[in-house]
């Protein structure tokens, strides 16, 4: 059977799923949208958890990301996965004692104030918006490689998917979904990762095979660090970056991570403090199973790909292998040939100033006509970084089944983000903002079917995104994470940690911490297009102590603490019943059901 | 205040476990697999240099580890201050 007929039959049987669990997990309460009714066990509320953590980037591109930047990858690597840890012994536990529906709720309750929870809306907004958009896209994207049509009818495809279930479902049905889309994705990971590591190193658990040895005796990494230096690149093992930049990045991921609400909001969805515990260890594990073979897999690839294209020597364009010529046409990989041999060239620096576009063209050698400006470096090939998650059945020589299943498995790690992500905007307006702050009086079915009219236009709005996306949508992840780390995390520490905490630190802590965030974020970002700085001023090296946009929530974070701390002993200490509050969600009896 | 004293004892021991995780968990990732990756490196585990392992492999291992060991502490302490959920 064709690539294309299984991919059909593949796709076509878990949409039948997704819609079939959506159906069966109708939601019939507020309670039922909001957290599944408070009763996920442990082990489901894992799964779904890392289903809802790990989104088109994780599974499409992080493998290629860290292919290309070797040590610096990982950076992702532990600041994807150690924020976890945060979660389970600083806040999963006491936000589930808490008991409420969303963050804002614990952030209004616990500084008794309503300026301070629509501060928080705001934030879970903006956040949930920047990352749901680049989902739509990834389904869209995704679509249109396998599937052959045109990306915005993907994201329109996908859309109806989402909004069948996270619409009639809430929580609920996300949950469930979730379930399955991560047995899905992970399938989907690791078939092809086995297949190329026993290839390679002869071991079938990439993990291991990634530290394994090649067929000539030589170490894997070795050979790559040395064919590297051949090539003129840096040592895979070692990095580029700073180290204090290296140190900040990973802290600003780590700790937006545990202060990104669609996370945080999946631990209400167990019955217990204890479970909330053991869930967030069982997400991990599942989330590690892809984290740790995502850097086999960078590894594996970029072995393949320099063997591919001849290394040092080079290698003929009619001679590169099928797979090569089959992602050009794709469009994920490129060939200019610079000083016109007829060979493909790889080596340091970029091949083209910015974004590759392709002409209708061919070259001498019969590869594709670039239409984009090449640089002066001696790289010739471009190459996308999703093409060591996206070829890699086919370097492998797997069947056209496992080329289907990875685009299934890429559909459902975008939709299940995207449906978590929709699910906390939906739940910030209807339950934060009307029942909570505008219209009191709203009756239970009322709330319910303004959560789903919310979720509608949010899967809406989403879409526009996703068929328009705004150009800035790349930058704007170090946006997410550094708000999370430096609004959230801290606010919320504090208010499980330090009873005397009160509404004007954790106020003044948020807004320093933010302005500080977004003002350096947006003018190393922006600044140029923005406010007209010449280039230089918004060079790389005028960084303040060498830390980047991407790392520098985490300073916006350490100031949140300071500025909070210093405010609040200057302030009178919070209401008695806000301190008893934060006394008793500190001891897990009593925990009871998720209410208003 | 009887009652009040315990739970303060309670709460003592929970940050004690905390604090003593969150110290592995900072030595392992911001230690081994950034502040100190370039010695690390001079060592080997088969074919990985070790600071490299950590941090591409080895923090992530004793995340998941930290996480479960934290678990298992919290259900013994919560038993032992009558403080578990029925």
């Amino acid at each position: 059977m064709s690539i294309l007929l299984w991919t059909y039959i593949l796709v076509g049987l878990s949409f039948t799923l997704y819609i079939g669990i959506a159906i069966w997990s109708r939601a019939g309460s507020t309670k039922e949208f909001y957290v599944a009714g408070g009763g996920v066990s442990p082990l489901a509320n894992g799964m779904a958890t890392a289903a809802d953590w790990m989104s088109a980037a994780s599974f499409i591109s992080m493998a290629g990301i860290i292919s290309f930047a070797g040590y610096d990858g990982s950076v992702y690597l532990m600041g994807w996965t150690g924020g976890y840890v945060l979660l389970a012994l600083l806040l999963a536990p006491y936000l589930r004692k808490f008991g409420k529906f969303t963050v804002p709720d614990f952030v209004g309750e616990r500084y008794y104030s309503q300026t301070a929870r629509v501060v928080a809306v705001i934030c879970a907004l903006f956040v949930s918006f920047t990352y749901v958009a680049g989902q739509m896209r990834g389904v869209g994207i995704v679509f249109s490689r396998f599937l052959e049509v045109d990306i915005n009818t993907g994201v329109i495809i996908g859309m109806c998917i989402v909004f069948f279930y996270a619409v009639l479902g809430g929580m609920k049905g996300i949950t469930y979904t979730q379930v399955a889309q991560y047995c899905v994705l992970i399938f989907a990971y690791m078939v092809p990762a086995i297949f190329i590591s026993i290839n390679l190193t002869g071991n079938p658990i990439p993990q291991l095979g990634m530290g394994g040895s090649l067929a000539d005796g030589t170490y894997l990494l070795d050979k790559v660090d040395g064919l590297s230096a051949e090539l003129g690149l840096a040592a895979y093992t070692e990095g580029k970056k700073s180290m204090i930049d290296i140190f900040c990045i990973t802290a600003a991921l780590m700790v937006g991570t545990a202060g990104l609400p669609h996370v945080i909001v999946r631990f209400f969805t167990v019955a217990k403090v204890k479970d909330a515990r053991i869930s967030a260890g069982y997400a991990l594990v599942f989330i590690a199973i892809l984290y740790t073979t995502a850097p086999a897999l960078a590894v594996f690839g970029k072995y393949n790909l320099i063997n591919a294209v001849g290394g040092k020597e080079g290698i003929s364009y009619k001679d590169s292998p099928q797979w090569v010529k089959s992602w050009e046409k794709a469009g994920l990989i490129a060939w200019v040939d610079k000083n016109g041999d007829g060979k493909i060239q790889y080596a340091a620096g970029k091949a083209l100033e910015g974004a590759v576009a392709f002409g209708t063209g061919t070259g001498s050698e019969g590869q594709r006509e670039v239409t984009t400006k090449p640089t002066t470096d001696p790289n010739e090939i471009y190459v996308d970084n999703d093409i060591m998650v996206l070829a890699n059945p086919e370097i492998a020589g797997l069947p056209n089944w496992v080329i289907a299943l990875v685009a299934a498995g890429g559909l459902a790690a975008a939709l299940s983000t995207a449906a978590g992500l929709l699910l906390v905007i939906s739940s910030s307006v209807s339950h934060d903002l009307l029942k909570m702050n505008l219209m009191p009086d709203m009756s239970e079915k009322s709330e319910l079917l303004a959560a789903r009219i919310s979720a509608a236009f949010a899967i809406v709005l989403a879409g526009y995104f996703g068929i328009y996306p705004p150009g800035f949508v790349a930058s704007v992840v170090a946006f997410a994470f550094g708000l999370a780390a430096s609004s959230f995390f801290p606010v919320i520490i504090m208010g499980i940690f330090s009873k005397r905490m009160n509404m004007q630190g954790a106020v003044a802590g948020m807004i320093v911490g933010l302005v500080f965030t977004l003002a350096y974020i947006i003018y190393f970002k922006f600044g140029d297009v923005l406010f007209g700085f010449p280039k230089e001023a918004i060079a790389n090296d005028k960084f303040l102590f060498g830390i980047s946009p991407e790392g520098i929530g985490t300073i916006g974070m350490i100031l949140n603490f300071i500025i909070s701390y210093v405010v609040s002993s200057v302030t009178p200490p919070p209401p008695q019943e806000v301190q008893d509050m934060v006394e008793s969600i500190r001891f897990p009896r009593g925990a009871g059901d998720a209410t208003h | 205040m009887e009652n009040n004293k315990t739970m303060q004892q309670y709460w003592k021991k929970n940050i004690s476990y905390v604090l003593v995780l969150m110290s592995i968990w900072f030595i392992v990732s911001y230690g081994f697999g950034i502040l100190l990756v370039d010695s690390l490196n001079n060592i080997r585990l088969g074919g990985f240099k070790l600071g490299f392992w950590f941090a591409q492999q080895g923090s992530i291992y004793v995340f998941v580890i930290l996480i479960f060991v934290y678990v298992w502490l919290m259900n013994k302490l919560d038993k032992e201050f009558d403080v578990d959920e029925k």
